[in-house]
């Protein structure tokens, strides 16, 4: 089968690759690009371990064909820390141990990068229902959500206001 | 070490590993590549069970594009008269797991692999191999394995001298149990039913394995022991294991399920046989349908207690469901659902049951949830039916020092009944539940739960690089934070700052050998022989200084990262920082470094109580956790966050199993849920935060006290979901998942 020819963004950086018109953005990601931070969790959309974005908007790039990245940007985890340090999300997620295995990490920061980027200063349940796309089994959650909350606190350069009930 | 002076042990540092982790550089096993690399591919039964007659790949293998094909023929097979044990598992089973032998005994079952130079012509070749199978009966649930009339899955089973799906027996006892009884005020006595689940790790299994033309093999994947894989994947291929080398790529949760292999022996066979390296990941549906997941189960527990509280007598019966070879967990199940108690008399019995479903996998506490789950329902109608506050029932009857478990030890110094305590005095436990929105109904309930924890093997190194900073390497792949922690006592140890240590993770040619990251033994074990390690290295250094002052070793200190002598007597020199001996190193002796292995022993049993509020939606029968906070024992917080974060992983874990994970099998015995969107795991709008209290009652026979901290949360939140469901709707559900239609059912029968 003849591969298509695929002009695209990636992390602001152009790129050109080839790929079978069934591929999906995932495996030419993981493939051909190299980019494996993007991680393959179950393939269908449903854990949200392959989170990246398409013109800034969140999608499960396991759902996506890659020929449809033909003119537009995408945005993976290697893309998201700056050549001179880590976004705070990224800073945020390790000194408030917001990870265990590492595996639905790249994903649930793509997340919470779009969540914030649409709304700075999400409540507690704002911020579960924008990772609810994401499965962590390590962690229950509860550092991911803090460590979300802090963050989008620090970026407006307010303090967070933890939820009640919980020190 | 357990004081409160310690600079390090304690701190909630940045763990070593945690910038490659968050920006996705960190190499997982599927992230691996090779140059030449091709894929392999598993062709699995679509019957539960069927007599494979033959397997025809001459097609497959006349694909262009197809390197090699494996068969059973290609497995080492183990004969059925006698164990092959390694660790816990029998290598007969696992030879017979990997690869269909004689029969296909799970729909899923492994039957033939292939490896192509893409994967979809490895896709295409499986169509191409023909396997002609006599389907036969099949069989999936306890009871129906147990009916005299049952499909037999192996000849082989005897059980009280008949043809039988018992793979085998556990009984515990003791005192004596009739006489209990006599004794008891109150005896309530219920049968409870749980649901198959699975671990639900992310990452799927993965390997890349290049066999040279030597033979030497390299073997990178994703697993809780790079020596168990190594060690079981020379026994299934034949291979020595002096040839086989297998790195621990990072790992993206196993929670016990990644404590056996699947894919390696393929991938090794195929590399083998094509001359290439091979890669295999399995998909979300073949991880469901043919990794893990543990027992589902059915148990009769009775207890018995006098008028003013005392438990007297429990007798516990317990099913689990193997999976199609022998295996399942009720050691777990029959040793740790009373063990948290002083009861006098006692007698818990295991029945390990195999059927037509995949093997099952370690699960976090294995066994122990499905047996407190039970257990801790019945004490919560003893305290019911007494009267008594569920809290002061299980504080009342609380194991303690020099209590005698039924399952064989006598306790050391143990802090469940801090536990407890702290669970009464916690604002959670003395806040009111509030007023449910209508249509709605809230409760409260407790449970408590045990797990034994383990030692065993494991070996570190401990080198001073040139420029006197720390590299730590052990042999436990790290699932949770390992790495932290022992980052964390290395610095304590040595006295320096714990950015100065390097924490890594050998792999089975560079590090001696260690057990299986498995038992919430990894941070107990290593950080003994890192301990012992460091203290090595500490005499080392001493002696150098010593060496450069020309005075006696004994009168030099090791205090904050440096040498000085021990008093003005012992002579007046400045002191020798870690960074000065080691540029003096050539000089006073060689490379400073010092490896220790060890067996450990000494690692006691680990206690939790938990709190959980939930609100049921009466009209749809949504069950939803409002408050959870779990108290355990855990010896010593090395990193506290990583300790929270085992405490809230496991509660988590422990809600989805009791609300909403269940395997849902068809009429032929098909997995018809295998996959995240009907597998329904807790996501994150679904919980609320997750609080955990550690309480620090050090283990006396550990040089930091710590106890293993990572199986015990999930032994408590079935019952005490369970117990808090039949708090809001004061009715008892005796089977899991209590899921909105069960919940619907519950309501309106």
């Amino acid at each position: 089968m003849a591969k298509i020819h695929v002009t695209t963004t990636v992390n602001g950086e152009p790129v050109e690759f080839l790929c079978e018109p069934q591929q999906s953005m995932l495996d030419v990601l993981r493939g051909p690009l190299g980019l494996t931070g993007s991680k393959e969790g179950c393939g269908s959309g449903d854990c949200g371990a392959c989170s990246i974005t398409l013109d800034g908007r969140l999608i499960c790039s396991c759902l996506m064909l890659a020929v449809e990245a033909e003119g537009h940007e995408i945005g993976t985890i290697e893309g998201m820390a700056s050549g001179d340090g880590l976004h705070p999300l990224q800073q945020k997620f390790l000194e408030m141990a917001a990870l265990q295995c590492g595996i639905c990490t790249p994903g649930v920061l793509i997340a919470a990068r779009a969540l914030l980027e649409k709304n700075p200063d999400p409540t507690e349940t704002e911020v579960r229902f924008g990772l609810a796309g994401n499965l962590c089994r390590c962690t229950g959650y509860d550092k991911i959500v803090r460590a979300v909350l802090e963050t989008a606190a620090e970026m407006r350069g307010a303090k967070a206001e933890m939820p009640e009930a919980v020190r | 070490m357990n004081d409160m002076t310690n600079k390090w042990i304690g701190q909630r540092t940045i763990r070593p590993d945690g910038a490659e982790k968050v920006t996705g550089r960190a190499a997982y096993a599927a992230d691996t590549t090779m140059p030449g690399m091709i894929w392999g591919k598993v062709l699995r039964s679509p019957h539960a069970h069927a007599v494979i007659r033959s397997i025809d790949t001459a097609k497959a293998e006349a694909l262009p594009g197809v390197k090699a094909v494996v068969t059973r023929a290609d497995i080492v097979d183990f004969p059925l008269d006698k164990p092959v044990m390694l660790g816990i598992q029998d290598m007969r089973w696992m030879s017979r797991n990997v690869m269909a032998r004689e029969k296909a005994l799970f729909h899923g079952h492994p039957v033939a692999a292939v490896a192509a130079t893409s994967e979809s012509i490895a896709a295409e070749a499986l169509r191409l191999i023909e396997v002609e199978y006599e389907v036969l009966p099949h069989v999936i649930e306890i009871d129906d394995a147990l009916r005299p009339d049952a499909p037999i899955l192996h000849d082989f089973l005897r059980f009280e001298g008949k043809p039988s799906n018992i793979a085998g027996k556990l009984e515990h006892k003791l005192g004596n149990i009739e006489a209990g009884f006599a004794e008891a005020d109150v005896v309530i006595e219920r049968s409870f039913t749980t649901r198959p689940v699975h671990q639900g790790y992310i990452e799927p299994h993965a390997c890349l394995v290049s066999v040279a033309a030597d033979g030497k093999t390299t073997i990178w994947s994703s697993s809780q022991g790079q020596f168990m894989v190594r060690a079981m994947t020379a026994l299934l291929t034949g291979l020595p294991q002096s040839d086989i080398r297998a790195i621990p790529a990072e790992i993206g949760g196993g929670f016990g399920g990644k404590t056996i292999i699947y894919l390696e022996p393929l991938a090794t066979l195929l590399s083998k046989k094509s001359g290439r390296p091979v890669k295999m990941v399995m998909s979300r549906e073949e991880v469901m349908r043919a990794s893990g997941p543990t027992s589902g189960s059915k148990s009769t527990v009775k207890i018995g207690a006098t008028r003013d509280g005392r438990l007297v007598a429990a007798q516990g019966t317990f099913w689990l469901q193997a999976g199609a070879l022998p295996g399942s967990p009720i050691r777990g199940a029959a040793g740790c659902g009373f063990a948290p108690y002083t009861i006098p008399n006692v007698v818990a019995t295991g029945f390990d049951v195999v059927s037509n479903r995949s093997k099952v996998a370690a699960y976090r506490a294995p066994g122990a949830p499905i047996g407190a789950y039970a257990v801790e329902c019945v004490i919560d109608e003893v305290a019911e039916a007494l009267g008594m506050d569920p809290l002061e029932l299980r504080l009342k009857n609380a194991a303690r020092q020099g209590t005698k478990a039924a399952h064989g030890p006598v306790y050391p110094r143990i802090g469940f009944m801090e536990t407890i305590e702290a669970a009464q005095a916690h604002p959670h436990y003395n806040t009111p539940l509030g007023e449910a929105p209508a249509g709605r109904l809230r409760g409260r309930g407790v449970a408590s739960g045990f797990w034994f924890n383990a030692g065993g093997e494991s070996s570190a190194q401990v080198n001073i690089t040139e420029d006197g900073n720390v590299v730590v390497t052990t042999g436990h792949p790290d699932i949770g934070g390992s790495r932290a922690s022992i980052a964390n006592i290395t610095a304590e140890l040595l006295g320096i700052d714990y950015k100065r240590v390097s924490v890594l993770i050998g792999d089975t040619a560079t590090i001696g050998y260690s057990n299986l990251t498995g038992g919430s033994r990894v941070l107990f074990a290593s950080a003994m022989v890192v301990t012992q390690s460091a203290e090595k290295v500490i005499t080392s250094l001493k002696e150098r200084a010593a060496k450069i002052w020309k005075i006696d070793p004994e009168a030099v200190a090791w205090e904050n990262g440096e040498a000085r002598p021990v008093s003005e007597n012992a002579g007046r020199f400045p002191p020798l920082s870690l960074a000065e001996l080691a540029a003096r190193a050539t000089e006073t002796g060689g490379p400073i470094g010092a490896g220790v292995q060890l067996n450990t022993t000494g690692a006691e049993g680990g206690f939790a109580t938990h709190l959980c509020d939930v609100e049921v939606d009466v009209d749809l029968g949504i069950v939803r956790v409002l408050r959870y906070t779990s108290f355990q024992d855990v010896g010593r917080a090395v990193h506290p966050s990583y300790v929270e974060g085992q405490m809230q992983g496991g509660a988590a874990q422990g809600i989805g199993w009791a609300l909403n994970e269940e395997y849902i099998y068809d009429r032929q015995g098909r997995v018809e849920n295998a996959g995240f969107l009907d597998y329904r795991m807790p996501v994150c709008s679904d919980l609320p935060m997750l609080d955990a209290v550690m309480i620090e009652v050090p283990n006396p026979k550990h040089p930091q006290g710590v106890r293993g901290v990572g199986e015990v949360p999930l032994v408590p939140p079935l019952a005490a979901v369970a117990n808090a469901v039949h708090d809001a709707l004061g009715k008892r559900f005796y089977a899991l998942p209590m899921s909105p239609p069960r919940v619907l059912e519950r309501l309106e029968g």
